[in-house]
Formats: C-alpha cells, sequence, structure tokens
C-alpha cells in the first residue's frame, strides 16, 4: 500500500512538473477584454492592442510621435491640401494570400465609411472620394483641407482587412479576422483568450522572433502580476501604480512606463439639459476657484505613486502642442476662495458623478476634501460605467469625471468636444471664436501655424473651462526578464517586432 | 413515472414564462443605453442610430418581447451586444467550464462532508461531533470572495503553487486544468461541504435510531458494519437528492468566485453582461439555469422516488 | 368574548422557558449570542467610542500596517481601519438585519395567503416563487441593485427581494401543515373571518421556523451585501461597509494585506454567529428533539 502511495505520488509530481515543450510564446495580461475583432466596428482600447500585431496599417507612428510608413511607404499632399496621395508597399499578402493592393486599400476605406455598423465614419468624415489611382497607389480627395487625415490613418481607420474575408462576412468579420500584419488570427475565445501566431509571409517578416501570442484578459490587478510571477505570463499591461514599487524590486521583472497621449478630466455641465441650470455650469468664476483648489501634484503622488504627471490641458507638458505659457497651476486656496466670493458664493454644494472604480473612486475622495477647504461641498455619486456615459450624454450632471485615452493628432484631444457640433462634446461647450481657430488648426499642414491656433484656443478654454483637466495617466508595464526587446510605444499599444523570449 | 413527469413538465411552462417576463423587463428597466455603454470612447450618432435599429431597441417593449420569446424556441437566443457572437454559441462556450469546476467543488464537497457527516453521527455529542459542527458552519460562514483572496494571496503570491488564474479545459491539458482551477473548486465546495456534513449527520442520526438498526445490532454484526452497510445506505437517498438540489444551485452560484479567479465561466460572463448592458446574454443565461434548476428539481424528486423502494411500488 | 378566544394563548408559558433553557444548554447558540451582542453593541455605540473619525483622510499615514497609533492599520487613503470596521459594522449588520425583514415582511403574508386559501391563489403564488427560486440569488440581486443604482439602501431592498421566495415556500409548508388542526377548525366554525384567523391562530404557530430561517437568512444576507458592496453596487464611498473595504483592499493585496483581513474575520464571525443563533434556535424550538 506504501509503495502503491509513493509511487503515485512520484508519478504526480512529474507530471504536474514536466510541461509540454512549446514553441516560443508570449503571453500578454490585458487590463480587460477587447470587443469585436473588426477594425471598423472595434472601439475598445485593448482592441487596438491587439490590432497592433493582427492588422497594418497605412501609416503607424514612431517612438518620438511621428507618422511614418508602414503598408504606405510615401505619401503627398497636393497643393490646397485636399488631395492625399499615398504610395502603397510592393509584395504585401493578406493572412490567407491575397494580395495588397490599392484597390484593397480602397475597399476597405470604402467599407469603413459605409459598412452601417462602422464606428470609423466620423474620423473619415473629411473623405469625398478615394480611388485606386495606379495599382499600387491610392488617391483620397477631401471635402476641405484636413491635415489630420493622416493621423486617422495611423489608427483603426487605416487597418487595411482583406477583401474578399470582408465581403463573404460582412459585419461578422470579426469572427475570423484577416489582415496584413506580423501576427495572424488563430482563436478567440470571449474573456477567455486572444490567440495570434506567426504569419510567415509578412513583409518585414525577419523582425518576427515569437512564433504565437497569447493575450489574457485579467482585470484583477493582483492576479495578473501573481500570474506574471509564476511565468504564466509575460508581459501584464497598465499595472496599478500602486503595484510599480514591488515590481521595480523584483530582481526577474522589469517596469516600464510612459506617459500616454490622454488625460483626466471633469466636465462641468454648461448647457446639456435643466442640470446645467446651477451655479458652476454658469460662472466661470467658479470652475476657475475649483480647478485651483485642487492640488494636481499631490494627486499624482497619492493616487498614482508618481508615475502621472499632472496637467491642466488636454496635451501633456512632454507634448510638442503644450502651451508653455498656461503651465500647471499649483494648488491655491486663497486665490479659490476669492474668485468663489467674487461670484457670490461662500460655499457651493456640487454633485460629482464618477465611474465605481477603485482608482476613481480614491481619486475623487481625495479631490472631495481637497476642495471642502475652499467651500465646495461635493458629493459623490459612484455610478457604473454604463450608466454614467448615458447620463453624461443625457445631460443628467453637474460634475463628471470623464477620461480620454488620446489620439497623436492634438485635434483628437480637442475638436469634438469643445466645437459647437462636436460628437462627444457633452458639456455642451459653444464658443465661435474656440470653433473658429480649431477648424482652421485642421487645415494647415504647416506645423507651426497650427501650434499657433492650438495655443490661442487653450488660452481661452483655460479662462471658460468648460472642462477641468486633472493629469494624464500612464501605461505602466510589468515584463518578465524572459523578454528582449520589448519598449512601451507611446500611443500605450504593444508593438512585437523585434520582441524575442528566452 | 411518464405521467408524473409530463405533470412535472406541464406545470414548469407557467414559471419559464414567469421568469422570462421578469429577466426581460429586469434588462429593460436597467439605467444606461448598452449602445452607448458598447460605443466606449467613439460616437457617432448615425452608426448608433443604426445600431439601435439592428438589435430592435426602438420597437415597443411587447414587439421586442415576443420576438425574443419566439427566438428562443426555435434555438435563437440572440446575439451578444459587444462581440456579435451569438449567445447560444457563447453559453456553448463557457457552460463547460462551469460544468466542471461545479464537478470538482461537488467532488470535493463529497469527499469532505459525507465521512465528517459519518463521524459526527457517529460519535453524537462529544468533542468530534462540536468540533466538525463548528468547521461546518465556518464553511457555511467564510465569505467565497474573501477567501478566494486570501487563498491567492497566499497560495499564489507568498507560495507560488498554484496559478492565480487562467482555465485550461481538462480535456486539453488535464494537469493545467487542475492547478487552475483546484483552488476554486476547493472555495465553491466549502459551503457544499458544510451542508453536505450537516444533512448527512441527520440523515445518519436518523436512520440509526430506527428500529432495524437496532436490529442489526442486536444480530452481533460489527459496528463498522452497521453503519457502512445498513445505516449509510439508505441515508444515502437525502444525501443524492440534496446533491441533485445543490449541483443545480452551482451551475448559477460562482459568481463571485469565478470573477475572483478569473475563470471564464457562466457566473463571470453574467456579471460581466450585466455590467455592460449586454442584456441578450444576460437573458439567455437566466433562461439556461432556470431551465437547468427545474431540471435539477425534477431529476432530484425522480430520484427520490425511483431509490426509494417504498415509494417506489406506488409508482 | 368566547370561550375558545380566552383559552388560545400564542405558546404556553412553560413552553417558552423550555426552549429558554435548551437554547441556553446549547454552547453554539451561547457562543452564537454573545458574538452577536459584542458586534451589535459595538456598532450601536460608535458614535459615543473614542475613536477616530472613519472618513478622515490623511496624507501622511496611507496604508500603514498596524501601530500603536493605528490598531488595525490604515487604508489607501489613510483612514484608521479600526474606526471603519466599526462603522462598517452598523453598514452591515443592518443591511443583514432591514433585508431579512424585507423579505419576511413581504415573503410570510403572500405565504400565509398562498397555503391558507389554496387553489388558484395558491397556484399563481407558488409558479411566481418557482420563478424566483429558480433565477440565481445573486445575480438576481446584482441585477436589481444595478437597476435600483449603488447604494446601501438599495442594496438592501435587492437582497431583500431575492431572499423573500424562501420565506414564501417556508410560511406556506407550516400554514399547511397547520390548517388541519383541530383549532383552526374550531375558529372557523365560530365564524371568525379569514384574517383574524390567519393573524391569531395560524400565524403564531407557524412563527417558530421563521424566526430560525430569517436568522440564518440574516447571515446569508450580510455576505450578499459584502458581495454587492464588493462588486460596487453596495455602500458608496467614502462611508465604509465591510463589503466595500474588502473591495478596495483588493487592489492592495500584497502591499496591505492587512485591508483585507479584517473585514474579512469581522464578516466571518458575525455570520458564523448568527449561524450558531439560527442553529440553537431551531434545536430549542424543534418540538420533536425532547
Amino acid at each position: 500500500m506504501k509503495k502503491f502511495a509513493t509511487l503515485t505520488a512520484a508519478l504526480l509530481a512529474s507530471a504536474i512538473m514536466s510541461l509540454p515543450a512549446m514553441a516560443s510564446e508570449l503571453r500578454i495580461g490585458l487590463n480587460d477584454d477587447a470587443d469585436v475583432l473588426d477594425p471598423a466596428q472595434s472601439r475598445t482600447f485593448v482592441g487596438r492592442i491587439v490590432y497592433t500585431a493582427m492588422c497594418d496599417k497605412l501609416v503607424d507612428i514612431s517612438q518620438d510621435m511621428k507618422i511614418i510608413p508602414q503598408l504606405a511607404t510615401e505619401w503627398n499632399w497636393s497643393e490646397g491640401g485636399t488631395v492625399l496621395t499615398m504610395k502603397i508597399r510592393d509584395g504585401v499578402k493578406f493572412h490567407d494570400g491575397e494580395t495588397l493592393d490599392a484597390a484593397a486599400v480602397v475597399a476597405t476605406i470604402e467599407r469603413n465609411m459605409t459598412l452601417p455598423e462602422s464606428r470609423r465614419k466620423s474620423e473619415l468624415s473629411s473623405v469625398a472620394k478615394v480611388e485606386a489611382s495606379g495599382p499600387l497607389e491610392v488617391k483620397f480627395t477631401l471635402k476641405s483641407p484636413d491635415v489630420t487625415l493622416l493621423a486617422q490613418l495611423s489608427d483603426r481607420a487605416g487597418m487595411i482587412v482583406a477583401p474578399k474575408a470582408a465581403k463573404e462576412l460582412g459585419a461578422n468579420f470579426g469572427s475570423k479576422p484577416v489582415c496584413a500584419g506580423p501576427f495572424k488570427f488563430v482563436e478567440r475565445i470571449q474573456q477567455d483568450r486572444i490567440v495570434l501566431e506567426k504569419f510567415a509571409d509578412y513583409w518585414d517578416k525577419d523582425r518576427i522572433l515569437v512564433d504565437k501570442i497569447t493575450y489574457l484578459p485579467i482585470p484583477d490587478t493582483t492576479v495578473k502580476l501573481a500570474n506574471l510571477r509564476s511565468g504564466d505570463l509575460d508581459i501584464a499591461e497598465r499595472i496599478s501604480a500602486s503595484d510599480a514599487e514591488s515590481v521595480k524590486s523584483d530582481p526577474n521583472l522589469t517596469y516600464a512606463d510612459v506617459i500616454g497621449p490622454g488625460y483626466m478630466a471633469m466636465y462641468v455641465n454648461l448647457a446639456n439639459g435643466p442640470r446645467a441650470d446651477n451655479p458652476l455650469g454658469k460662472d466661470k468664476r467658479l470652475r476657475q476657484a475649483f480647478s485651483l483648489a485642487i492640488d494636481r501634484e499631490a494627486i499624482g503622488q497619492i493616487v498614482f505613486e508618481g508615475t502621472s504627471l499632472a496637467g491642466n490641458q488636454p496635451f501633456p507638458s512632454s507634448s510638442p502642442w503644450f502651451n508653455k505659457d498656461l503651465p500647471v497651476p499649483a494648488r491655491d486656496i486663497e486665490k479659490a476662495k476669492q474668485l468663489m466670493k467674487e461670484a457670490g458664493h461662500e460655499t457651493l454644494d456640487i454633485e460629482l458623478q464618477h465611474a465605481n472604480s477603485t482608482t476613481q473612486t480614491q481619486m475623487m475622495q481625495v479631490i472631495q476634501s481637497m476642495v471642502a477647504e475652499a467651500g465646495f461641498n461635493v458629493t459623490l455619486k459612484a455610478t457604473e460605467f454604463a450608466t454614467l456615459l448615458s447620463e453624461q450624454t443625457a445631460g443628467n450632471y453637474q460634475l463628471s469625471r470623464s477620461d480620454w485615452s488620446g489620439r497623436i493628432d492634438p485635434d483628437g484631444n480637442l475638436h469634438q468636444f469643445v466645437t459647437c457640433k462636436g460628437g462627444i462634446n457633452d458639456v455642451k461647450y459653444c464658443n465661435p471664436e474656440v470653433d473658429k481657430l480649431l477648424n482652421e488648426a485642421r487645415t494647415s499642414p504647416d506645423e507651426t501655424v497650427r501650434k499657433e491656433k492650438y495655443d490661442a484656443a487653450g488660452v481661452i478654454l483655460n479662462d471658460d473651462m468648460p472642462i477641468i483637466y486633472l493629469g494624464h495617466q500612464p501605461y505602466a508595464y510589468a515584463i518578465s526578464n524572459k523578454v528582449e526587446g520589448f519598449v512601451p510605444s507611446p500611443d500605450g499599444m504593444m508593438r512585437f517586432l523585434g520582441v524575442s523570449k528566452k | 413515472m411518464p405521467v408524473y413527469i409530463g405533470k412535472r413538465l406541464l406545470v414548469a411552462i407557467p414559471t419559464l414564462l414567469i421568469i422570462s417576463i421578469f429577466v426581460f423587463s429586469l434588462q429593460k428597466l436597467l439605467p444606461g443605453d448598452p449602445i452607448l455603454a458598447m460605443a466606449g470612447e467613439e460616437r457617432d450618432p448615425a452608426t448608433i442610430e443604426f445600431l439601435r435599429e439592428k438589435y430592435h431597441l426602438n420597437d415597443p417593449i411587447i414587439t421586442q418581447y415576443l420576438s425574443w420569446v419566439g427566438g428562443i424556441l426555435v434555438g435563437d437566443f440572440g446575439v451578444s451586444l459587444r462581440t456579435n457572437q451569438p449567445v447560444l454559441e457563447l453559453i456553448g462556450q463557457k457552460l463547460p467550464v462551469t460544468i466542471q469546476l461545479a464537478v470538482m467543488a461537488m467532488i470535493l464537497a463529497m469527499l469532505i462532508g459525507i465521512p465528517a457527516g459519518i463521524l459526527a453521527a457517529v460519535y453524537k455529542n462529544r468533542t468530534l461531533d462540536y468540533v466538525a459542527n463548528v468547521v461546518a458552519l465556518s464553511g457555511l460562514s467564510i465569505p467565497n470572495f474573501w477567501l478566494g483572496i486570501m487563498l491567492i494571496l497566499l497560495v499564489s503570491v507568498n507560495l507560488g503553487w498554484l496559478p492565480a488564474s487562467g482555465y485550461e479545459s481538462i480535456f486539453v491539458d488535464p494537469v493545467r486544468s487542475l492547478k487552475t482551477m483546484i483552488m476554486p473548486a476547493f472555495v465553491l465546495s466549502t459551503a457544499l461541504a458544510a451542508q453536505l456534513m450537516r444533512h448527512t449527520r441527520s440523515a445518519m442520526l436518523g436512520v440509526l435510531s430506527s428500529d432495524y438498526i437496532r436490529t442489526a445490532r442486536a444480530k452481533g454484526l460489527s459496528p463498522r458494519e452497521v453503519i457502512l452497510s445498513h445505516t449509510f445506505r439508505n441515508a444515502l437517498l437525502p444525501i443524492i437528492t440534496l446533491s441533485a438540489l445543490l449541483f443545480g444551485e452551482l451551475l448559477g452560484g460562482a459568481v463571485l468566485t469565478e470573477q475572483i479567479f478569473t475563470i471564464p465561466g457562466f457566473g463571470k460572463l453574467t456579471v460581466d453582461a450585466v455590467f455592460t448592458r449586454d442584456y441578450a446574454v444576460v437573458q439567455g443565461i437566466v433562461m439556461c439555469t432556470a431551465i437547468g434548476f427545474i431540471v435539477m428539481n425534477l431529476i432530484a424528486d425522480i430520484l427520490y422516488v425511483l431509490l426509494n423502494p417504498r415509494l417506489r411500488a406506488t409508482l | 368574548m368566547t370561550a375558545i378566544e380566552q383559552t388560545a394563548p400564542i405558546a404556553k408559558p412553560r413552553q417558552k422557558s423550555r426552549a429558554w433553557r435548551k437554547m441556553r444548554a446549547n454552547r453554539g447558540s451561547m457562543v452564537g449570542m454573545v458574538i452577536i451582542a459584542f458586534f451589535a453593541i459595538i456598532a450601536i455605540a460608535a458614535p459615543i467610542l473614542p475613536i477616530a473619525d472613519p472618513i478622515a483622510t490623511s496624507w501622511s499615514a496611507l496604508r500603514k500596517a498596524p501601530s500603536a497609533a493605528h490598531w488595525l492599520g490604515t487604508d489607501d487613503l489613510g483612514r484608521d481601519i479600526l474606526s471603519r470596521m466599526i462603522w462598517g459594522a452598523r453598514a452591515s449588520l443592518m443591511a443583514g438585519v432591514v433585508s431579512v425583514a424585507i423579505a419576511v415582511a413581504i415573503g410570510v403574508p403572500f405565504g400565509l395567503l398562498s397555503g391558507y386559501f389554496g387553489g388558484w391563489v395558491d397556484q399563481v403564488i407558488q409558479r411566481v416563487t418557482e420563478a424566483l427560486l429558480a433565477m440565481p440569488f445573486l445575480i438576481t440581486a446584482i441585477a436589481l441593485a444595478a437597476f435600483l443604482g449603488p447604494s446601501l439602501t438599495n442594496a438592501m431592498i435587492a437582497i431583500g427581494l431575492s431572499a423573500m421566495p424562501v420565506f414564501v415556500r417556508l410560511t406556506r409548508g407550516q400554514v399547511l401543515a397547520v390548517k388541519t388542526e383541530d383549532y383552526v377548525e374550531g375558529a372557523r366554525s365560530i365564524g371568525l373571518n379569514h384574517v383574524d384567523i390567519m393573524t391569531r391562530y395560524i400565524l403564531p404557530n407557524v412563527f417558530a421556523p421563521i424566526i430560525v430561517q430569517a436568522t440564518l437568512t440574516v447571515a446569508t444576507a450580510i455576505i450578499a451585501e459584502a458581495s454587492l458592496s464588493f462588486l460596487g453596487l453596495g455602500q458608496q464611498a467614502p462611508a465604509p461597509s465591510w463589503g466595500s473595504m474588502l473591495n478596495t483592499a483588493k487592489n492592495f493585496l500584497s502591499q496591505a494585506p492587512w485591508m483585507a483581513m479584517w473585514p474579512g474575520i469581522a464578516i466571518f464571525l458575525v455570520v458564523i454567529g448568527f449561524n450558531l443563533l439560527g442553529d440553537g434556535l431551531r434545536d430549542a424550538l424543534d418540538p420533536r428533539e425532547a
């Protein structure tokens, strides 16, 4: 009996300890699950992360946020800025063997513009017509000059999909996506995993150094790190700030972060429905007072352990678009109280709604106690994310906490939020002066001219303060030392060309 | 027998109808627009309106309800708003996971609970009985999610013995499957083992005091024989029926445990679907769970009648 | 005043004291009562106890381990955990008791009606109850809480409504057992109306199992509130409740494990207390176990 038990134990032990031999596989821990895997329909941040490996786009961005070639090798704007001509790379194949040529590009762009479920329509709204002006040349004709188009083509709107597969599957393309990126789709189980494998015919195939990538959505941060430490994961994205220290001091892990192009802010209901009829929405001095009562640096320390960046504009201070004439203000309670008095209030009751995630809850409580010193009595209303969005759109709020993951073109962080007809203008701010500046900034290819306009708009917005910017989130990664060559990208995407695993 | 089953199934129909109305209205009454919730950051009004039309969200409620019920009758449970995947397919992917978890939990619970219950009954009112009772109560009283968190902290983070999350089907990679599922199965089994133990104990006690046991003991059978072959076999009946019921409950009850251990099963799917207002998924799951629960109840009742020779005679 | 109305007491004095004596002899239920009393007392006395302000934040004392200054340590915003535990006891205990009160207040009358009248009334109520029971408890609670909006009050309502079917079924079963008793027949023969019969004759005699079930359901309700708060649907910040404290604590498990330990232990103790008490009540009030 005893010998039998020992034998069984030994067998079990060896079975548990022996792992099947694997081709090199990168296992990535994502913060949440992607939605539909179709670049035309997708709306999530983690969806973009998966596409970075699976779907090549017309242009990409470099480490210093400049636009560089990917599927398009060169491009130029016509005089007047209404025609964009792009030359397409030769010899590129889709995952199913089809050739990627100008016709395929045109088919994808048209799909993005006309598929009823497409979410890319507003991104391509300036395009009047797209056509193949040669076997490897595509011509975009715009309704009016819009330099931001290039930036849109560096994201989902520019991801080229295989025309045959797209036609066959239509809106169900996401069940078996076929693109032209370094890795091709294998399988996807909702909330469990997304598996990609190396595409042997990729145009830059020598830089693919791993055979398989598996993305695993694991929202719980402790579990993510535990998996990383035990070797079940190789990279964990967006780890929480409080884990940064323990990752840095772990000899088997590396910590890397980068400040994203997005921002954290609070929207003030200026004119969206009856609830806008409150002092904060009506008097900009109160908004300025609220902003001055917040100690942004302290929030960065308390909530983000110093990994975030304090901010007062839609662009981080590290961005070339930041207006240096409007530095991030330090906390000034005296000035805040003075402004409040001028506006005729000793104290003010305000309701602040936010998503009921731990970080946001923590951050809002800190702000609540900070602004209390100036006389603002903030009532916090934690809502589920789904309800938060619809309340915000419907105008059922006074102050609402909202984040934006950011776009590389400054227009992407501003236009749709503060222009009179902006698609995500939940504050219903409308200033023709700002509209004019932002629309003009879209048309000029000269960066100096654009910066002037954004600066001018920034001054007005800083005074009116429809949106109170708080700071900028970091994208923080914990990387196993077995992984070589991984560098965080400024847009929060994970690029795996040149990345290998020991 | 068939008449009995037939009657029970007939009675189940109005129940299922009421459930369908409940879950449908609850989903519709939830605040928050599901399309907006899915929209995430980008919001194109034309597309949103199109999607609302596509999923019939603008139709009057009655129409939506009737078309949903009609769909179910032909096996179409709708699609997930998040990924366009048919709900039935989604359930088919997740159900085996939760079933595996439930089976493992049930086995563990039986391995722990039933022997404990037998011992407690035999040593009634002695120290072993009290200890077993306290341990059982502890199993019932510990919040599942807390036990899960503590186990992760101890076993995965500090000791590194087992992975903290993940799932592998037992048919694909049995070793890894056991490694990832053993902790959540254990957490789930605590409450079950407690209930099984108490139930076994009282069932055994009920039998132990009966005449035929006294006769067996008077005949001179050894205590072991008396307990195992006579008492236990007769106490088995209520234990089996309880197990069938508990298994049915398990299918819907692993919600928090799956959340913590990131097991891609039924419970996690439902919670995520409620939060993203993926209403077709919630409705589909609740209907499936309800049907499963009713079926398990029916099986338990049938087993009860079949296994009891006295009742079987009346069939 | 007829003789019957005079001589139909609810529980004979001898029965009552016998039950009490059995309770006292049962060590388990005594322990349970002591635990519950302890938590109830500190929960009620919270405003007058010499403890820190549970929502007072302190940027310099973030996530400090238990020490002389903070007996149970501090949380992620520098708040004293001991104080939050004590105030959290108020929320959690109240959630448990109020939810069950709601469940009993709705469930028992329906059970009475269902068992007493039988026929169509019974069928309809039974179908509805079965439907509610077939839906997984936590999922119903989550959906209800999401529908009502995240708050402690709504969580209590959600849990109460989800727990209600058990009481309907239990009461109904008890009423069916008692309905055929002589004294009920007697009451009907002297012409008492239905409401009188239900409230004065039937209800007092079915009370015992309901009390037992209620006590045990308080335990379940406390865990349910903790679960809802854990998911973000219960008590909202900055007010403390044990479940929401666990929700925050899970993000700081490695750095500040004490944040997760105390609320879990407290929930465990209170729940086991109610379970012990419920068990003891069941043994004491059960006429069969002599």
